[in-house]
């Protein structure tokens, strides 16, 4: 049985992030939350974008909001995004970490800390190692990880960086992780 | 609910209450997540792998207890951070205070101070500089000299300059700070108005009779009991009409004082104070 979805993007997510929450259907019972790296001073393009196609709703994270299952939640551009133990939502503008802010590590870290085996970390696209210690630590903590395949993925080096680091249980091209996550959701019923 | 093993929780719980009993900063009602990140890297630096030990570190040790305090409040912010609060001040919030003869602006939490001169370059364009005073505070005394001083890496200054054009600035950023070796300093007549003072949200009281307070990315690091702490303080200490700006993710929506205001700006989280102070409280 799982609670909560954590995903993880960096260059060429925006289209990944597309096909895969296009992929979701309305009663999607998992609680999403995403980290794409963006630039800092980016504004809340990426909602409306991945509003207009995913059936979810899809919004910016606000500090200290609850983590609703069935809803998507973006770490906006400038923040960390963190699950708090009693599961909400929490910000912060520490320093980045691997060179972002939003940080994938950073909500990987605090959401395997409260979902534990609940959990599902999800990496995508990317040309940055970000991300690859949180799922290993999705993993220790007892989580399922999943990793797009890096032969179809527009920027390999990140899911390849997560494959070595967590060794996956997952490893699916792009159009199969949507498809995937609900499968994962009804056996675990 | 996963919960952390209960040994956890009480280490936890003990070094926190360690650190308030031994040094009075209290830091129990800090967001949870972010806290752990910060205790977890200063274990890490104290060389030792449970929490009792950093307890017993912290309590002995004075000068690693200065390093903690230093850590727990590092965060990062540029000058004009979110341009567009600050257009927003400009256009929407200078005119209004401009029907006082004197303003009194709280910044609460104002970390290493780029947003205390960020605002004080702003009214210094719109020529209300002379009219206001800056009271500065922040709960880390190593942060405070930082703001007090207005030496910044040069470096940083690119966005910083962008930052401010984006915000409406008239002039050029570098017409307030003098560049030397890989250092800018802020320019002395923006801190003649500005007085610093230590201030702790956790356990200090009122700061009377403000037009505006800011806050900003500093409630997110609170959890809710202690945001609506916070935000009673700055209820109480703004006059009727008084402005609250918080960060562009914050919001008033849990606290108690809701009530009390109405969005000026709604996006950029800008609140006017529009009810009663309480009485009797």
């Amino acid at each position: 049985m799982f609670d909560a979805l954590v995903i993880g993007a960096s260059a060429g997510g925006m289209k990944a992030l597309k096909t895969v929450l296009s992929g979701l259907p309305r009663d999607f019972p998992l609680a999403v939350a995403i980290v794409q790296h963006m630039a800092s001073h980016s504004d809340s393009y990426m909602a409306e974008y991945l509003a207009a196609c995913c059936p979810l709703p899809v919004k910016e994270a606000d500090d200290k909001e609850d983590f609703r299952k069935g809803a998507v939640y973006l770490a906006p551009a400038g923040y960390h995004l963190l699950i708090e133990p009693d599961r909400i939502l929490s910000l912060s503008v520490d320093p980045p970490v691997n060179f972002s802010c939003p940080s994938i590590d950073v909500l990987f870290d605090s959401a395997a800390g409260v979902y534990g085996s609940r959990l599902i970390g999800v990496v995508l696209t990317g040309a940055s190692a970000d991300g690859s210690a949180g799922l290993k630590r999705i993993k220790e903590r007892g989580g399922t990880a999943i990793v797009q395949d890096p032969a179809g993925a527009e920027v390999s080096f990140m899911p390849q960086s997560a494959i070595t680091a967590a060794a996956p249980e997952h490893i699916a091209a792009l159009d199969d992780i949507a498809p995937l996550l609900l499968k994962l959701c009804r056996q675990a019923l | 609910m996963t919960q952390p093993p209960d040994k956890d929780r009480l280490e936890i719980e003990l070094l926190l209450d360690g650190i308030r009993r031994r040094y009075g900063y209290d830091f129990s009602n800090y967001s949870h997540a972010s806290l752990m990140r910060r205790l977890d890297y200063m274990r890490d630096q104290a060389k030792v792998t449970r929490y009792t030990e950093l307890l017993d570190r912290v309590f002995h040790d004075e000068v690693f207890f200065d390093k903690l305090l230093k850590h727990m409040s590092i965060t990062v912010t540029e000058m004009f951070r979110d341009p567009l609060f600050y257009q927003a001040v400009r256009e929407q919030i200078v005119p209004l205070l401009k029907t006082f003869p004197f303003v009194k602006i709280w910044h609460a939490g104002c970390a290493t101070g780029e947003e205390i001169y960020s605002m004080a370059i702003l009214l210094h364009e719109e020529k209300f500089l002379d009219r206001v005073r800056i009271y500065a505070t922040d709960f880390n005394k190593y942060a405070l000299d930082a703001a007090q001083n207005g030496v910044y890496a040069l470096e940083t200054m690119k966005q910083n300059a962008a930052n401010y054009k984006a915000a409406g600035g008239k002039n050029e950023l570098s017409d307030y700070y003098s560049a030397g070796y890989d250092l800018a300093k802020i320019h002395d007549f923006l801190k003649e108005k500005v007085t610093f003072s230590y201030h702790n949200l956790v356990t200090d009281g009122v700061f009377g009779e403000m037009n505006m307070v800011c806050c900003r990315n500093v409630l997110i690091y609170f959890d809710k009991t202690l945001q609506d702490r916070a935000l009673n303080l700055f209820a109480d200490s703004l006059r009727h009409g008084g402005f609250l700006c918080l960060g562009s993710k914050e919001s008033l929506g849990f606290s108690s004082v809701a009530k009390l205001f109405e969005p000026l700006d709604a996006k950029q989280r800008i609140f006017k104070k529009t009810g009663e102070n309480r009485k009797n409280v």
